[in-house]
């Protein structure tokens, strides 16, 4: 087996088996860290892709700052087990409430999941060096994706605004 | 099969164990800088003045107790030293020690790796390394190491901001995030760009101190007010991958200000005619001179400055540092922007 194939495997070996020890752990920060190794691993499958912008991104952005967030919250919560609200055995179709709309999402999610693992193969490959080079993106990003780029920017300030506000009335009331 | 898997792989040892050389041997040079800077001798005792110190020390931290306390989280616990030491061993991956150099009949880079991301690179690797110490701080299930495991990731998340954003100015300057790229670019604009970019200069320096965890920002470790820090449990070996990984990081933090703003493997004055004498020395013996000099300011700092409050560090990080990385940058931009 050529040397590429073998890392594929192994990075996609890691992140499978990570993924789903994230959702198998009770230990909220186990799956903090297993979270990580995933995305570590993806990283790795991004550059065997040939795109190492990517995945430099993809660990500055959410191993380096969300995850230690994440990481952060979870170690003041103080939460060494998680807590079920209701009744494990009871089927999560059947649960109340926000349980039943996560499952219904958890459905679709498969749904969407086999529709495009049974979707027949290449969805094109990019023209050579287009995610290699880090000018390429830049450029794309500010001439022919401006206007989302620029959208999405204002999106997270709104979102920044938003927490900073709720973060406020709590402290004022 | 000899360039891309065995020179590689000779390469890869050379760096790590050199390294590891220089940081058991930055131990030494710094207790003894700071005992010439009060008045004592510093290690002596083994061997002649204390140069065999680093080889007593290494013997005895692997021969002590390795104890893991019994209520600590046993996985996270051993986890944490490694993940401590790895990023800080990995970046080197990206660092120029030199140009492409003729050996034995054979063109060797005096580096091991220049991808075109480098810089990013080192970027990434160094905000992994953070998780070492929450997560000792955390699986040591005690209280110092928590408080100051916390305090750690503030104070390194906060510099963070400051150190990238300022390093966004360099990249402008330069047109590349590789290493190689940059230290070429200071050759091509004829100019280091410590001259070009003197405010990014003491930025990075500052942020690199408080990245390092290094005096006089220091909190993580106040011996004071944490009894020593979030490996205050640790023993052993695994204290010592703390320690190693710290004097990793100085190295590394001195090799990429070496690189970005001293023209890495470059002579001073490149492209004097009149200098070109000093392309007699060879290419890493500057790097490793111009390095060098750094790591002595890290200790000269330390033995120098007092320690800043913890409320002092936060207001500095950002209300000073990442204002004057934003406004550098700014400038830098319009500055690049009007000369084109």
């Amino acid at each position: 087996m050529a040397p590429e194939t073998l890392a594929f495997y192994a990075f996609g070996a890691v992140a499978v088996v990570a993924s789903l020890l994230v959702i198998a752990q009770r230990n909220p920060i186990y799956s903090v860290l297993l979270l990580i190794a995933s995305f570590g691993a993806l990283s790795g499958l991004y550059v065997l892709l040939d795109a190492p912008f990517v995945a430099v991104i993809q660990i500055i952005v959410y191993a380096g700052a969300i995850m230690v967030l994440f990481l952060f919250v979870v170690m003041l919560l103080n939460a060494p087990h998680e807590e079920t609200e209701y009744d494990e055995r009871v089927h999560p179709l059947l649960r109340p409430g926000p349980m039943r709309f996560g499952a219904l999402l958890a459905l679709v999610l498969a749904g969407e999941l086999s529709w495009a693992l049974t979707r027949s193969g290449d969805s094109g490959r990019f023209p050579a060096g287009a995610v290699a080079s880090v000018r390429a993106i830049g450029r794309s990003l500010f001439t022919d994706y401006a206007f989302p780029f620029e959208v999405t920017s204002i999106l997270i300030l709104v979102a920044m605004v938003g927490a900073v506000l709720l973060a406020r009335r709590e402290g004022r009331g | 099969m000899v360039d891309t898997l065995v020179i590689p792989l000779l390469k890869i040892v050379i760096v790590l164990n050199a390294t590891l050389v220089a940081v058991t041997y930055m131990v030494l040079l710094e207790r003894k800088v700071i005992a010439w800077a009060q008045s004592r001798l510093g290690p002596m005792r083994v061997g002649p003045y204390g140069i065999l110190q680093p080889v007593a020390d290494a013997v005895k931290l692997m021969i002590k107790e390795d104890i893991t306390p019994v209520r600590a989280d046993k996985w996270v616990f051993t986890a944490a030293p490694i993940i401590s030491m790895v990023p800080a061993l990995i970046v080197y991956a990206v660092i120029p020690f030199g140009p492409k150099i003729t050996l034995f009949g054979r063109q060797v880079s005096l580096y091991i790796t220049d991808i075109n991301v480098g810089l990013l690179y080192i970027v990434s690797v160094a905000s992994v390394g953070v998780y070492g110490i929450i997560l000792a701080g955390y699986a040591s299930n005690s209280k110092f190491p928590l408080l100051a495991s916390l305090r750690a990731s503030a104070q390194l998340i906060s510099y963070e901001v400051a150190v990238t954003l300022t390093l966004v100015s360099v990249i402008l300057m330069a047109g590349t995030l590789s290493m190689v790229g940059i230290v070429d670019a200071q050759y091509n604009q004829h100019v280091w760009y410590v001259i070009a970019q003197p405010v990014a200069f003491v930025l990075v320096l500052i942020g690199g101190l408080a990245e390092t965890n290094r005096a006089p920002f220091d909190l993580p470790e106040a011996e004071q007010e944490l009894t020593g820090g979030f490996h205050t449990e640790y023993s052993g070996m695994r204290f010592a991958l703390f320690f190693l990984a710290e004097y990793a990081n100085m190295i590394v933090v001195s090799s990429v200000v070496t690189t970005l703003f001293l023209g890495g493997w470059l002579p001073p004055f490149p492209n004097t005619p009149a200098l070109h004498f000093l392309y007699a020395i060879p290419s890493w013996i500057w790097f490793f001179l111009k390095s060098f000099f750094f790591l002595y300011v890290f200790i000269w700092v330390r033995a120098t400055l007092p320690r800043y409050r913890y409320d002092q560090l936060m207001r500095l990080g950002w209300k000073v540092l990442i204002p004057l990385a934003i406004l550098n940058l700014v400038v830098t931009g319009i500055v690049k922007v009007m000369l084109m």
